[in-house]
């Protein structure tokens, strides 16, 4: 690329289709290392963790250091269970997405332990303002996976009546707020909330994710503004998954050295974990939410992943990163990690595994069916159509009667 | 009944239902111990303590988004934005995240939220600090929009507002804080105390929401304006001599059209009235509409009397404003045409 000016400067990934996948660039330091301070120690005590980075699963998939969970292998399963539930959704998703059954999907392959240990670690009363990439947060709680269909083909019995986009779920009742397309409002809409838990006396906390690269909106300093200015029982968690569609993670990050770094400017806790380590995103929000619960603010987490598939089905990496990139992330796959883990405790084994990956692949083309039966976005049933003037504001007024009538439904 | 100017009936409103319901909290720029730039909320810290009512950072999508998180929660909150010039940092968050919340949830999530923000000129603000920026948020479903134009108004459809589960913006025109305004700048400041709509009951009322207010009647001619024209108006058709009906919509979203039609039907004759530029403003709206359900009423076109399609200038105030003159002419020329 050509370039006017030296002092001019864009900055561009190390490598781009064609080359050779090469992290070589990244450090990672060995699990075990990071030390995890009180949970009422002061945020910028915690800078050494914005800039290290929390692991326990080891190169042997053993659990080491100060920062292991020490989880029972039933919950161990239990997460194995939604993260491989979450993968192999997202599959038949994609497979359904391209047969023509639903208009658009985004995978969370890859990142399924941000989202999986985050949830497990967090009360379930905890409420969740998510991105569109956390649905193993869903998994984790236990929403109906044909509820989560029929949302996705905007069928009659989609709970938000077909008005949001396939993946942009709301589920309040599982404290799972709406999902919006518009990148970071919900940051600081989950320090308001959390302020209100406060503000109402109860121990319930919030906790919220984004990509890194909407991390460069300005929701994202009024978050951080608003969560260290009233101390608010939050979780302020950064996915860094390296790609916001095409553009590589340098383009928010700048020159700062790490997401997580950022929190610092505000005098908040910050931690950068391994995003594909189970162990170590389950005792990162656990940290955090005991932090947040004990009234000692907020914590903003910047989960390390790789995003191993598309950004979404409208996507296509091959024009911009390496193909084979994601198999040589130096951070592994979080499924085969927390898989070996347990076969290394001697909890778990490949038959099991294979007859896990079979059930949950039964229940998902199962719960396809059921949720088919309700309805297709093409074929219908879908919500009537009268229902599109409702819930614009608790009753229509004239407007709204009116275009009803025009369009005469 | 007690005397109060604006400022006082919204103070008043919000004590109202400060008193009522623990869950109504006030913030804001400024909004907090020192009670906001323009003493709207005034003596709330002091009297609801400070998690009741509290100093924001500068920061209005922050703002915004705090006021959604916490009705998520189950909350009543009255955010001040400072200026109506300064709302635009919080745009995203009105029109992609308040505004859409109960139809996306379909219902799972509401919104009672009241933005509050003074707006409107006359008082030598200058650009940044008179804008009547409320065609903006008529134009988003799911926002209603209020513009009160008396202390009796404002208070009512304050605790209308804030008791509603839909979000509001609410625009406080300025230059009515502390008295009416004819639209002449040369004499000195009225005060509320010796006008009817200066009269306020201490004790919480409401008013009803998308409810116009006929200020006159009249046979001759219908003049549609709300906020500070209200007052103008009124002195144009005293001076004119004019049987001219005015009336005040108070709220702009959703209007109430039943109330203008049937007044134009009557009349024949039309003029809508905004402070704000011409182009695309609200009054752009009634026209259309006033056409649409008038038309074989209509003796002249719909008139608008507006603001020019400038930015709202400093030294040329008077010339921007549209004050008595503009309202005179358009009188006379409606009613010869």
């Amino acid at each position: 690329m050509t370039q006017s000016d030296p002092r001019f400067h864009v900055p561009a990934p190390h490598v781009r289709p064609g080359d050779t996948p090469d992290f070589s660039h990244i450090q990672i330091p060995p699990a075990g290392e990071a030390k995890r301070p009180a949970v009422d120690v002061a945020g910028p005590e915690t800078m050494d963790l914005a800039l290290g980075l929390v692991r326990v699963l080891d190169h042997n998939h053993q659990a080491v250091g100060e920062w292991d969970p020490k989880l029972d292998a039933d919950v161990l399963r239990e997460g194995l269970k939604h993260m491989v539930l979450t993968r192999v959704y997202d599959d038949r998703m994609l497979k359904l997405q391209r047969q023509g059954k639903m208009s658009f999907y985004m995978k969370s392959t890859g990142e399924e332990a941000v989202a999986v240990a985050a949830a497990m670690a967090l009360d379930k009363g905890d409420m969740v303002f998510p991105s569109y990439r956390q649905q193993g947060i869903l998994f984790a709680r236990g929403r109906d996976i044909v509820e989560m269909m029929c949302h996705c083909i905007s069928n009659s019995r989609d709970n938000l009546k077909g008005r949001q986009l396939p993946v942009h779920y709301t589920w309040a009742e599982g404290n799972f707020f709406s999902i919006s397309g518009n990148l970071t409002t919900q940051f600081p809409q989950a320090v308001g909330y959390a302020m209100a838990c406060q503000f109402k006396g109860e121990s319930q906390i919030a906790a919220s994710w984004i990509g890194e690269g909407s991390s460069a909106e300005g929701d994202f300093h009024g978050a951080l503004v608003l969560a260290s200015t009233y101390k608010a029982p939050v979780i302020l968690n950064v996915v860094n998954n390296q790609w916001a569609i095409s553009t590589f993670q340098g383009i928010a990050g700048g020159q700062a050295p790490t997401f997580a770094m950022k929190g610092q400017g505000y005098g908040l806790a910050t931690l950068r974990i391994d995003g594909n380590d189970f162990l170590a995103v389950y005792a990162a929000t656990q940290w955090a939410a005991e932090r947040a619960r004990a009234g000692h603010g907020a914590t903003v987490i910047e989960s390390y992943t790789y995003r191993a598939d598309a950004h979404s089905t409208s996507d296509d990496p091959s024009g911009y990163r390496p193909k084979g990139e994601g198999e040589q992330w130096p951070l592994g796959d979080p499924v085969e990690r927390l898989k070996n883990h347990l076969i290394g405790l001697g909890e778990w084994d490949e038959e099991r595994h294979e007859a896990l990956e079979k059930e949950l692949n039964e229940l998902v083309i199962a719960s396809y069916k059921e949720a088919e039966s309700h309805g297709t976005l093409h074929d219908g049933p879908l919500s009537p159509v009268s229902s599109m003037f409702e819930d614009v504001y608790a009753e229509p007024d004239w407007r709204l009667r009116r275009q009803r009538q025009d369009l005469g439904v | 009944m007690a005397k109060m100017n604006m400022i006082q009936a919204l103070n008043s409103a919000l004590d109202n239902m400060m008193e009522k319901d623990p869950n109504v909290v006030s913030f804001g720029e400024d909004a907090g111990y020192f009670g906001g730039v323009f003493r709207v909320t005034a003596g709330l810290q002091a009297k609801y303590g400070l998690d009741r009512s509290f100093d924001a950072p500068i920061n209005e999508a922050a703002i915004v988004a705090m006021s959604i998180g916490m009705a998520a929660k189950g909350m009543r909150p009255v955010a001040e934005i400072q200026f109506a010039d300064y709302i635009f940092p919080g745009i995203d968050q009105i029109v992609s995240e308040l505004s859409r919340l109960r139809y996306r949830t379909a219902g799972q999530f509401t919104m009672p939220v009241t933005i509050r923000t003074p707006c409107g000129g006359g008082i030598r603000g200058g650009q940044t600090h008179s804008m009547s920026p409320e065609a903006f948020f008529t134009h988003i479903p799911g926002i209603q929009v209020i513009m009160p134009s008396n202390p009796y108004d404002a208070k009512g459809l304050l605790i209308s507002a804030i008791e509603s589960e839909d979000p509001v913006v609410f625009f406080e025109p300025k230059r009515l804080y502390n008295g009416p305004f004819d639209g002449d700048p040369g004499k000195a400041l009225s005060s509320w105390g010796a006008h009817p709509k200066g009269e306020v009951p201490e004790d919480h009322y409401t008013l009803p929401i998308g409810k116009a207010q006929i200020v006159r009647e009249g046979s001759e001619l219908t003049i549609v304006t709300y906020g500070t024209l209200v007052h103008v108006a009124e002195a144009a058709v005293a001076a004119s001599g004019v049987d001219a009906e005015i009336i005040d919509l108070r709220t702009l979203v959703p209007y109430d059209i039943e109330t203008v039609s049937k007044s134009v039907n009557k009349t024949g004759r039309c003029i809508v009235a905004q402070e704000a530029p011409r182009t695309s403003g609200f009054g752009a709206e009634l026209a259309a509409q006033i056409q649409e359900d008038c038309f074989y009423a209509l003796e002249a076109p719909v008139k608008r009397i507006t603001g020019w399609d400038t930015p709202y200038p400093h030294a040329h105030e008077w010339s921007y404003f549209p004050g008595l003159n503009r309202f005179t002419t358009a009188i006379r020329d409606i009613l010869e045409a």
